[in-house]
């Protein structure tokens, strides 16, 4: 073979581990390239597309999930596959795809949550948040998990996005689900909670929580919930009123605004509350005989300016037990390596340079192979922020192609690629079979007056897709 | 957002000088790998001082024979280092309002790692970029529907 590829002739061929937001911005950004000619093919674990669009993100938020419209568009590129039900180590190796892609680009995102390393974490009814999430936005991996919503009161350790959301979702109305596409399990399983009071626990104080202004407001719109702030934590400390007039920062002087305001008001008799805490940190879950959580010992924090400005939180000798019968933790997410690809543990991300994936021994990159996304960076930013993190790395995939330095597959066909795929998992699942479980799903939610109704499981999916003709066509 | 996020994407090179070499074994270092300070460690790998391109014009302006200086001589001792828990934004203050452009970050007293100012200017750039983005999708949509 002569000259680099990306001609029509010799395509330039690239595999993308994950189907969500950070591989499509991949691909789109290889598709906008002029000049060169680039087969996609996209792989998940899971059988849908969209990874944490479709089981991350809050059912009641369905306008940040209008983004797999763009993703939609994505995938009706010619030269784009979908295979669904496909896992990197189980069905494919690292060196199937050497021999038949010229790249590989790993976008897999942060799948395991952090622990928080205190006695009592294991107790039944302690979670970690991750779960609970995946549950109620139905991945096929979790549908058989359960959750005490038998209990009275609740925390959620964390003040994060996914921290807000579950407390959110512990708090909403069955009429307000029931708008939403959650799942039908947790739906019917929330619709029979009997929480009353949920928790939401910081460990710094209002400037410093992670939780973005329209998450906090939206908090105070709940119907069936009042939020409840008590006002000596709402009130910013020394350090952090300081800190704030210095930088001038109006998010987060309009954060501490509507907290106040929460502060200031009195419940007005919802069903629920949502009581938002701050300054303080888990130390020990406590349980009953039966070895069930049955409360959380808080110490509280007093923060200390580090020489680089950063507030940090540091315990005082004040503790505190919050009695609870479930406790979910958001402290945290980290990625989990891949079965021969590079992984930097101390940061649980693939060992990179800008994207390029680097030995372990020489640290030099390793030909062909990059990386994007939470499984790149550490899990920060909105769904939105992979978009210059995924083109970063391109570029890079970009210049390694103009040099020469891309991997010599043996098979750089799509066929071979296909034939390889379907022989070592006959399920997979095709961007043409999502488009019918999408259609499905649409229409069995038009009937319930929902988004959606999801499936979740499985034997439905392969038995939907049975129905209309078989797996797996294109 | 910590900056822990900024050096998970900088592999885990740190380029280091010892005190006693020269300033012409820093400027190559400095050339060699593009970038504007590097960090000095002692025999036993502590952090010890910092040398700095502006550093070193420094001594250039007022000492033409500068290069067999010993880095030492000229470093600066008293350097801020961060953790890789801190905060992007109050980092990006801090380097603003102290006028320096590297922050060495260590972890449990090792250096692991050293993030620029362009470090900080890119991942806020691109935390910005992500939420306008996604502050679009959904405009859209609203407007779609």
């Amino acid at each position: 073979m002569t000259g680099a590829p990306g001609t029509i002739e010799r395509p330039l061929r690239v595999a993308i581990i994950g189907a969500g937001p950070t591989g499509f911005y991949a691909a789109d950004q290889l598709f906008r390239q002029d000049n060169l000619v680039v087969e996609v093919d996209m792989f998940d674990r899971v059988p849908m597309p969209f990874g944490l669009v479709r089981s991350g993100v809050a059912p009641d938020h369905q306008k940040i999930k209008s983004v797999t419209a763009a993703f939609d568009k994505i995938a009706g590129h010619p030269r784009f596959r979908f295979y669904g039900c496909v896992e990197l180590g189980k069905h494919l190796t690292v060196e199937d795809l050497r021999a038949h892609y010229h790249q590989i680009f790993y976008a897999t995102g942060a799948q395991t949550d952090r622990r928080m390393g205190i006695p009592g974490e294991d107790l039944k009814g302690s979670h970690p948040a991750t779960e609970f999430v995946a549950w109620y936005n139905g991945h096929p991996d979790y549908q058989d998990h359960q959750f005490d919503l038998g209990v009275e009161r609740a925390a959620v350790v964390g003040v994060g996005n996914v921290a807000i959301d579950v407390a959110r979702i512990l708090c909403r109305t069955p009429e307000e689900l029931a708008k939403t596409d959650i799942s039908e399990q947790a739906l019917e399983a929330l619709s029979r909670s009997r929480i009353e009071e949920v928790y939401l626990l910081g460990r710094r104080g209002p400037a410093q929580a992670a939780f973005t202004n329209p998450e906090i407001k939206e908090l105070g719109e709940m119907a069936g919930a009042d939020v409840v702030v008590d006002p000596r934590e709402a009130e910013l400390d020394p350090l952090s009123r300081a800190a704030l007039a210095q930088t001038g920062d109006r998010a987060t002087t309009k954060k501490v605004e509507i907290l106040s305001s929460y502060a200031g008001k009195a419940p007005t008799g919802k069903p629920r509350r949502l009581t938002i805490r701050f300054l303080v940190s888990p130390v020990e879950l406590v349980g009953n005989d039966a070895g069930e959580v049955t409360g959380i010992k808080l110490v509280k924090n007093e923060l200390y300016e580090t020489p680089t400005g950063t507030l940090q939180p540091r315990a005082t000798d004040e503790t505190e037990i919050l009695p609870v019968g479930l406790v979910f933790r958001s402290v945290g997410y980290k990625g989990v390596p891949l079965p021969g690809v590079p992984f930097n543990d101390k940061w649980a991300v693939i060992l990179n340079e800008k994207g390029r994936v680097l030995d372990l021994e020489t640290r030099q990159p390793v030909r062909g192979e990059y990386t994007a996304g939470w499984i790149k960076r550490g899990p920060s930013g909105v769904i939105g922020t992979n978009k210059p993190d995924a083109v970063e790395t391109v570029a890079c995939m970009l210049e390694d192609l103009a040099n020469g330095a891309v991997m010599e597959p043996s098979a750089p066909t799509a066929e071979a690629a296909d034939a390889l795929v379907r022989a070592r998992q006959p399920q997979c699942l095709s961007y043409d079979d999502w488009r019918h479980l999408d259609a499905l799903e649409i229409e069995r939610g038009r009937a319930a007056g929902r988004p959606r109704v999801k499936l979740t499981r499985l034997k439905d999916i392969q038995a939907a897709l049975e129905e209309r003709g078989g797996a797996g066509n294109r | 957002m910590t900056i822990s996020t900024i050096l998970a994407r900088k592999g885990v090179k740190v380029v280091t000088i010892r005190p006693e070499q020269t300033l012409r074994e820093a400027l190559a270092l400095l050339a060699q790998h593009s970038i504007g300070a590097v960090l000095v460690t002692s025999a036993s790998g502590a952090l010890v001082g910092i040398l700095s391109e502006r550093d070193i014009v420094r001594e250039a302006v007022k000492n033409e024979r500068f290069f067999d200086l010993a880095v030492s001589s000229i470093m600066t001792r008293d350097v801020i280092s961060g953790t890789p828990g801190d905060d992007v934004n109050a980092v990006a203050a801090t380097m603003t309002s102290k006028r320096f452009r590297h922050l060495p970050v260590l972890d449990a007293g090792r250096v692991i790692g050293v993030i620029s100012l362009g470090d900080i200017v890119k991942a806020q750039r691109d935390e910005y970029l992500g939420a306008i983005d996604t502050l679009e999708t959904q405009i859209i949509s609203e407007r779609a529907s």
